[in-house]
């Protein structure tokens, strides 16, 4: 069980140089990236199950001893991310691979992305502070050259603020655990947690603040979101999906993990976070419905909703980090589906502004349907994932007394669902208006991977039982700390 | 010597967020550069000051923290690859618009704009080029 610990960073980073190696043939590395993609799959969910039955399991990566060497940790948490990551990134991957366009053609492509999913799976998996630093560098240096490949004027003007915010985030990074480390002496995660207690609590409040912004600005949390939906709608549509997905969601992982694992209970700053939130969302949505671009807009509802699972973390019981676990779940999905499907339409309708647009839906009745579901999704309409995930949230906040976030939120989901129907009556209502020699049919291997990510969030709803059960375990792991830190130190 | 080296790491910063403040991306990538030091000092002073370690010319209590310089050469490593990126970024801005400037984000002039662009050049794509750069393009267009 603990060799599979190591194979979702290891597979990638050796996949990524063979793809290297066969540089010369795109088939070649496309089955390089799709084999070991799937084998992550398949470790992901084999990890899953394993950790869902017995518990936390750590590995040390060298034989070094615990405190001092790299620890490898799956809890249900880091688990259930990676596998719902894994899925994604083998999701969008097919995307990419039928996505006609220069930068998938690129020599670097296949590796760059490979490189993508071992920092994801690294910063999911890591146990110490120092190589969640790593893992994040490994997957935002991805990030960089992914965003800049076709180097146009628009993607090197985007990248260059993408780049120097994500710098400036690691330099205060790695400040943060220069402050840390000379505070406690170790960088472990479990280890950390016990000598913190030993900490007077305002020193524990200042490193769980530096920490929340140091990671604020990787999630997107406001006042530190600003470069978000300035940067990601300039990458292809799959690498957008990809971000959107997957790259705020990693660091409000690393929010939830480090001020639920570190912290003592009575120096988490909760107000703050809620604030936080709560500031988050409403301006995310309010950003969003100012916008003309498609893209423009859904980066804006990246971060409104990474305020909902922020929120879920400010309550800190059980039901409040269970239901920002299964928003995770429910949002990577939809958000991702949400971006294709944003590709699919610029593909189909000629661009992805709102004002040239018009009448797809006699055009491609399949990429409105797509369109439909997971907007109604994120809104959170009852029979989708969306209404499960923010009902769970809701309640929880509503059982903690927390009336005031909770009404912004749903004033929000108010909000969002007309940010949504915005897009739907300006592209797939109303008369076409691009030329008619745009191409028309969407490619049977994008289309794929977006109906089945969209089902899978159908699936998520009518799962909600089991799903919501092991979110509530999962968060029941973080707040009980002692099966984590037994697991690390035995 | 711990003092010293605070001092040191402060004005490291200081100069550092100047820097970055500015709209040059070459002076950015100092000021980011200078910041790295400043933390990577911070980091050193972190650790336990004492005898070079695992060289073994002193006894162990007397060595210095060796991890902290470990974790220091992996954040060097990693902040020269990135700085090396960011310069060939800046290269591809200069050829691409003769300046290394950042520039401001297109999207968020037209909407600063109320919309007043989009109503008087009904092409999206002039109006687009219209918010980079007011004055050229447009000839070349008609």
């Amino acid at each position: 069980m603990t060799a599979l610990l190591a194979l979702p960073i290891l597979l990638p980073l050796v996949g990524a140089g063979c793809s290297m190696i066969v540089g010369r043939s795109r088939a070649a590395q496309r089955a390089v990236s799709l084999t070991v993609l799937t084998a992550v799959v398949g470790v992901a969910v084999t990890l899953l199950v394993a950790v869902d039955r017995d518990g936390p399991v750590a590995v040390q990566a060298g034989g070094w001893a615990v405190p001092m060497g790299i620890t490898l940790v799956a809890d249900r948490l880091s688990a259930l991310m990676l596998a719902v990551a894994s899925v994604m990134l083998l999701a969008v991957l097919v995307y990419a691979i039928g996505q006609p366009g220069a930068e998938r053609n690129h020599v670097g492509f296949q590796s760059v992305y490979l490189v993508l999913s071992a920092g994801v799976a690294g910063a999911f998996l890591t146990g110490d502070l120092f190589n969640l630093f790593v893992s994040f560098e490994m997957m935002l240096a991805a990030s960089y050259v992914l965003i800049t490949l076709g180097a146009r004027r628009d993607q090197v003007r985007a990248g260059m603020t993408y780049v120097v915010i994500s710098l400036i985030a690691s330099t205060l990074f790695v400040t943060a655990l220069a402050f840390v480390y000379s505070a406690t002496g170790t960088v472990n995660l479990a280890h950390l947690s016990e000598r913190m207690d030993e900490l007077s609590p305002g020193l524990n409040t200042a490193f769980s603040v530096l920490l929340l912004v140091v990671f604020g600005i990787k999630a997107g949390l406001f006042p530190l979101f600003f470069w978000l939906p300035d940067s990601y709608p300039t990458a292809p549509s799959a690498v957008t999906a990809v971000f959107a997905g997957l790259l705020t969601k990693v660091g409000v992982y690393a929010i939830i993990r480090s001020q639920s694992l570190l912290f003592p209970p009575e120096s988490r700053p909760s107000g703050l976070i809620l604030v936080m939130a709560g500031a988050t969302m409403a301006v995310g949505v309010l950003g969003a419905i100012a916008q003309d671009d498609v893209k423009r807009i859904l980066s804006f509802h990246i971060v409104s909703h990474v305020g909902f699972m922020v929120m879920g973390l400010g309550f800190f019981t059980v039901a409040g980090l269970g239901g920002a676990v299964f928003y995770i779940v429910h949002h990577i999905i939809v958000m991702t589906t949400l971006f294709l499907t944003g590709g699919l339409v610029e593909h189909v309708g000629g661009s992805s502004r709102l004002s040239r647009l018009g009448g797809l839906v006699g055009k491609s009745p399949v990429v409105s349907l797509v369109f439909l579901v997971s907007g109604l999704s994120l809104a959170g309409l009852p029979p989708f994932s969306g209404f499960v995930a923010k009902l769970g949230l809701l309640q929880a906040g509503a059982s903690a007394s927390h009336h005031t976030i909770v009404a912004v939120a749903l004033v929000v989901s108010l909000l969002t669902l007309f940010s949504m129907m915005k897009i739907w009556s300006a592209v797939f209502w109303g008369t076409p208006r691009s030329e008619p020699e745009v191409r028309t049919a969407a490619p049977p291997l994008m289309l794929a991977p977006t109906l089945l990510l969209a089902a899978a969030s159908i699936v998520v709803s009518v799962a909600a039982g089991p799903l919501a059960g092991l979110s509530e375990r999962a968060a029941q792991g973080l707040l009980d700390r002692s099966a984590y830190v037994s697991a690390v130190l035995r | 010597m711990t003092t010293s080296l605070a001092a040191t790491a402060a004005i490291l910063f200081t100069i550092g967020t100047y820097l970055v403040l500015q709209r040059k991306l070459s002076r950015i990538i100092i000021g980011i550069g200078l910041m790295g030091h400043g933390g990577n000092i911070l980091f050193l002073l972190s650790g336990r000051a004492g005898e070079p370690p695992l060289v073994g010319t002193g006894p162990v209590e007397d060595f210095g923290d060796p991890l902290p310089q470990a974790m220091i050469l992996t954040a060097i490593v990693i902040t020269f690859g990135v700085t090396a990126l960011l310069l060939a970024l800046a290269y591809r801005s200069w050829l691409l618009t003769d300046d290394d400037e950042v520039e401001d984000d297109v999207s968020d002039r037209i909407i600063a704009g109320g919309g007043f662009i989009d109503s008087e050049v009904t092409d999206a794509d002039a109006a687009l080029s219209h918010a980079i750069d007011p004055v050229p393009q447009s000839e070349e267009r008609s």
